[in-house]
């Protein structure tokens, strides 16, 4: 489970992921807004053309919405990541 | 799987967990849903420290026969005694002789120049991204807004390894130290806000004081702050601000309880207005941790049938009310904070609707119907809670799905089985 | 209060907002009234769509004219209104339906209206997250989307801007003999009096025949170039005309914001805003045939609205027989938006002394005073 600050758990293995074609190395547990985060990618882009990022880490906010294997608007701060999964941000 | 228990909580944070535990302990079925994988709600999230109190209450409810749903977001209410849920593996409707909302509560965020730039986030929001793994040591970090949240995160996120540069709560010192002097008589509260005085490797506490500009190309760079007349720049990783609470009260609307003021109306038994439904926590008051644990276990009791002890709670539970109301007057916002918002600051942010574009409507429809404010993805949640700081309006109409959900979840052809394909 | 005008107009949605543009900006002094705000009633809760329809020869007529009047306005009309000339596809589903294609082909042509028919693989090729393979379709291109409450706005402020003066909101609760008295006791006194409340008209008028008619829609996350034309099943025919029973009929539209709008259902004697399970299902799973992606889209919304629905399917714009001083414009079912600016001239027309440029016979409210006069 994500302990930031720590050294990473010799037990869990990262789970790898990849962010717009770039893999990321998480802990597990991590959510996939959190990988994002770590790619240096804004989540999504607004209607006119800002980049933006999660706001309220809690499902509400919908900024964290990025394209997960294929399905677009998925709220990325509430979704784990798990190995193997495409990442896609608007 | 089994579709029908006596009781169904919605909401597994502490409230919920309390409630979950109470009716479970009472010998009737019960379900514990949470949109989040695992329970805590916010302020006993996965993914970092824990008090003593939080681990023991989760430990107890894993004991319990309570059935976990993790990552099951309630849409709808397709039918009397029927909530309907997405999750991973679809849709599921779940019905109920008695349930109990615990949903909580969510920031309140304003808007201000630089507001949407990433990185900038709710005081929470930052705390939780933080325990979903996002890393944050090392990284300059200001925590801003109101309320005792602010040193809850501050201090977490100090845990984590950020350096803390400045904590900004916009209520004056003079008002804090008369909440302060209240916090006093209840331990578990100063525990829970880390306690006044808290200073974070060196983080500088501010009152009267705001962020009045975020700034930055891609992503935050620097905050404006301003306290009296004198404004500073800070250079930072991170904001992380939120200005008090608001309830999560749209499943309680949506359900046709009645609402006071926003807030969901209860009797003395955490019951609505809505025979067989109850709710406690943050919908009812935004009172903390330990009224939302009380509250949760009169409801769970109540719901369980066993009144004798759920009314043994109510004098206990009553004799906080009063941190509500000190906390509700210790966070009230500084009428300032309405300017912060320039013409051309977005309010919606799904919608990239202006300040500027909105004032000139006269209610919430009107401006919803005609800028769109309010009509994206969120539904509301954080515009709304801004536009009624803002404007004065007020911020309702709710209809299903309650949170953005696929078009199959809104058919009534559910599997009971969310094995089965739709 | 008294106030003097030329017209009054009673309701501020989109029909109610062209009669004012209209009317105040050919000289006549024009107040307007509405009970919340503008655009906010079934005009908010539709889908903007601008079609032109021929179940009958009046409602071409009356379609086709408003469609060519929308496409004149269409370049002075701002943003928020997002006028879209997307076009309109009747997607047939199999050989029988491509029969109804090639007749209405030919009943548009005669009327004016250019159509062009598609076959199965144009039709994919034109939408290519239809089901396939569908027969084909008739395209409509003249045919347009807009955003209803701002496009109501827009012709308000039109009106405004040639003096047209707003009470709102303010309910009317007296509209007769030249004058209009309102719930605050202000007295509007005009020789001409336009009824365009939509179904709320009712109140004024009991004995109108207009009967409450709802839809259901949805509304999804943006999904740009996913749908490129507003389609509809030929089945959406049989669904408006039914008089008595519920339906749904497949009719899918883009917003130019990529988002997704999903009907339509109709139901009569429901009066309860309520969102009915049952029949959002059925139109799912009706627009689900013909469109196999949308069970997977993301649907920020669902909401219902009230049509005004008359029992030929012909809106009622004319005199009301039994009040000289009583103008209607109302029950314009699921065509509000598409006929709301021909309604505005027609209504107008009138008032002016003008000749109309259509037939204005079919739609004259004494069409029923007989069977009034028995009720």
């Amino acid at each position: 489970m994500p302990d930031s600050g720590r050294s990473k758990s010799a037990v869990a293995p990262a789970v790898v992921l990849s962010v717009n074609g770039v893999s990321v190395s998480v802990i597990p547990g991590s959510t996939v807004a959190a990988a994002v985060c770590i790619a240096g990618a804004p989540t999504r882009t607004s209607v006119t053309g800002q980049p933006r990022a999660p706001l309220c880490g809690m499902g509400i906010c919908l900024e964290c919405r990025v394209t997960i294997d294929g399905t677009p608007h998925r709220r990325s701060c509430q979704i784990l990541c798990a190995p193997g999964m495409d990442v896609r941000t608007a | 799987m089994n579709t029908h228990f006596q009781v169904v909580v919605i909401g597994a944070g502490p409230a919920g967990i309390a409630a979950a535990t109470a009716a479970a302990r009472a010998g009737h079925t019960v379900a514990l849903l949470d949109d989040n994988p695992a329970p805590g709600g916010q302020i006993w999230r996965h993914g970092g420290h824990l008090p003593a109190t939080a681990q023991a209450r989760l430990a107890a409810l894993r004991a319990s026969s309570a059935v976990p749903f993790y990552g099951w977001r309630v849409i709808d209410h397709p039918a009397p005694q029927v909530i309907r849920a997405e999750h991973d593996a679809g849709c599921t409707d779940l019905d109920y002789d008695r349930l109990i909302i615990a949903t909580g509560a969510r920031e309140r965020f304003l808007p201000f120049p630089g507001w949407t730039l990433p990185n900038v986030c709710g005081a929470g929001g930052l705390d939780a991204l933080v325990r979903a793994g996002l890393p944050i040591a090392g990284k300059r970090v200001v925590v801003a807004g109101t309320g005792p949240l602010l040193f809850a995160v501050a201090g977490h996120l100090a845990a984590a390894g950020a350096k803390i540069l400045a904590i900004c709560e916009q209520a004056p010192l003079a008002r804090l130290a008369g909440f302060a002097g209240g916090l006093l008589t209840s331990p578990s509260r100063l525990l829970q806000g880390a306690g006044f005085g808290f200073t974070a490797r060196g983080a500088r506490f501010h009152t009267s004081c705001w962020p009045v500009a975020a700034q930055g190309t891609t992503r935050l760079e620097s905050v404006i702050l301003r306290k009296g007349s004198r404004e500073w720049t800070v250079p930072c990783d991170y904001l992380a601000c939120g200005f008090h609470l608001v309830p999560n009260a749209e499943l309680a609307e949506l359900l046709g309880c009645r609402l006071d003021d926003g807030f969901v109306a209860t009797d003395d038994l955490q019951q609505t207005s809505i025979e067989d439904i109850y709710c406690a926590g943050e919908p009812t008051s935004i009172g903390g941790v330990d009224l939302a644990l009380i509250e949760g276990e009169i409801a769970g009791l109540a719901a369980a049938g066993n009144l004798p002890q759920a009314r043994s709670l109510i004098a206990r539970r009553n004799s906080m009310h009063g941190f509500v109301h000190a906390l509700d007057r210790a966070c009230a916002l500084d009428p300032q904070l309405r300017q912060l918002a320039r013409q051309e600051t977005i309010v919606c942010r799904c919608e990239d609707v202006e300040c500027g574009v909105l004032r000139a409507h006269d209610s919430w429809r009107s401006a919803k119907l005609h800028t769109r404010c309010g009509m994206g993805p969120c539904q509301g949640r954080v515009c709304g809670a801004a536009a009624e700081f803002l404007f004065g309006w007020t911020a309702t109409s709710v209809r299903p799905p309650l949170f953005p959900a696929l078009v199959s979840s809104l058919t009534a052809a559910i599997p009971q089985d969310p094995k089965e394909n739709v | 209060m008294s106030e003097g005008w030329d017209v009054v107009i009673v309701g501020a949605g989109i029909v109610g907002a062209a009669c004012a543009a209209e009317c105040s900006s050919h000289g006549l002094r024009t107040a307007i009234v509405e009970a919340s705000g503008v655009g906010s009633g079934a005009t908010a809760a539709g889908m903007g769509h601008i079609v032109v329809m021929d179940d009958s020869p009046a409602q071409m007529a009356l379609t086709h004219y408003s469609q060519d009047l929308w496409y004149g306005l269409s370049p002075s009309l701002t943003p928020s209104v997002e006028y879209d000339r997307c076009g309109t596809l009747w997607v047939a589903a199999d050989d029988e339906e491509m029969d109804e294609v090639q007749r209405k082909h030919h009943v548009y042509a005669q009327a004016g209206v250019p159509t062009e028919i598609l076959d199965s693989r144009s039709l994919a090729e034109a939408e290519p997250h239809l089901r396939q393979p569908l027969a084909g379709a008739l395209l409509v291109s003249s045919d347009a989307v807009l955003y209803p409450p701002c496009a109501a706005g827009y012709l308000l402020q039109q009106a405004q801007h040639f003096g047209a003066h707003l009470h709102a909101p303010r309910k009317v609760v007296t509209a007769a003999a030249g004058k209009v008295v309102l719930d605050n006791g202000t007295e509007l006194h005009a020789p001409h009096i336009v009824i365009a409340s939509g179904a709320d008209a009712v109140q004024l008028l009991p004995e109108l025949p207009i009967r409450k008619r709802k839809g259901h829609l949805i509304i999804t996350d943006r999904y740009p170039g996913m749908v490129r034309h507003q389609l509809v099943e030929l089945g959406y025919l049989k669904s408006a005309h039914s008089v008595t029973t519920d339906s749904v009929a497949f009719n899918v539209q883009p917003r130019r914001t990529g988002q997704i709008l999903i009907g339509s259902s109709r139901q009569f004697d429901s009066e309860d805003p309520a969102v009915h399970h049952g029949i959002l299902s059925s139109m799912i799973e009706r627009a689900r045939w013909y469109l196999p992606s949308i069970p997977s889209l993301s649907a920020i919304r669902v909401w219902t609205g009230f049509r005004a629905a008359t029992p030929d399917k012909l809106p009622l714009i004319g005199p009301w027989p039994g009040d000289e001083t009583l103008f209607l414009a109302t029950g314009h079912e699921g065509l509000g938006i598409t006929t709301s600016l021909a309604t505005g001239r027609l209504v107008a027309d009138h008032l002016l002394g003008r000749k109309p440029e259509i037939p204005f016979e079919p739609y004259l409210p004494v069409r029923f005073s007989r069977s009034l006069a028995h009720a």
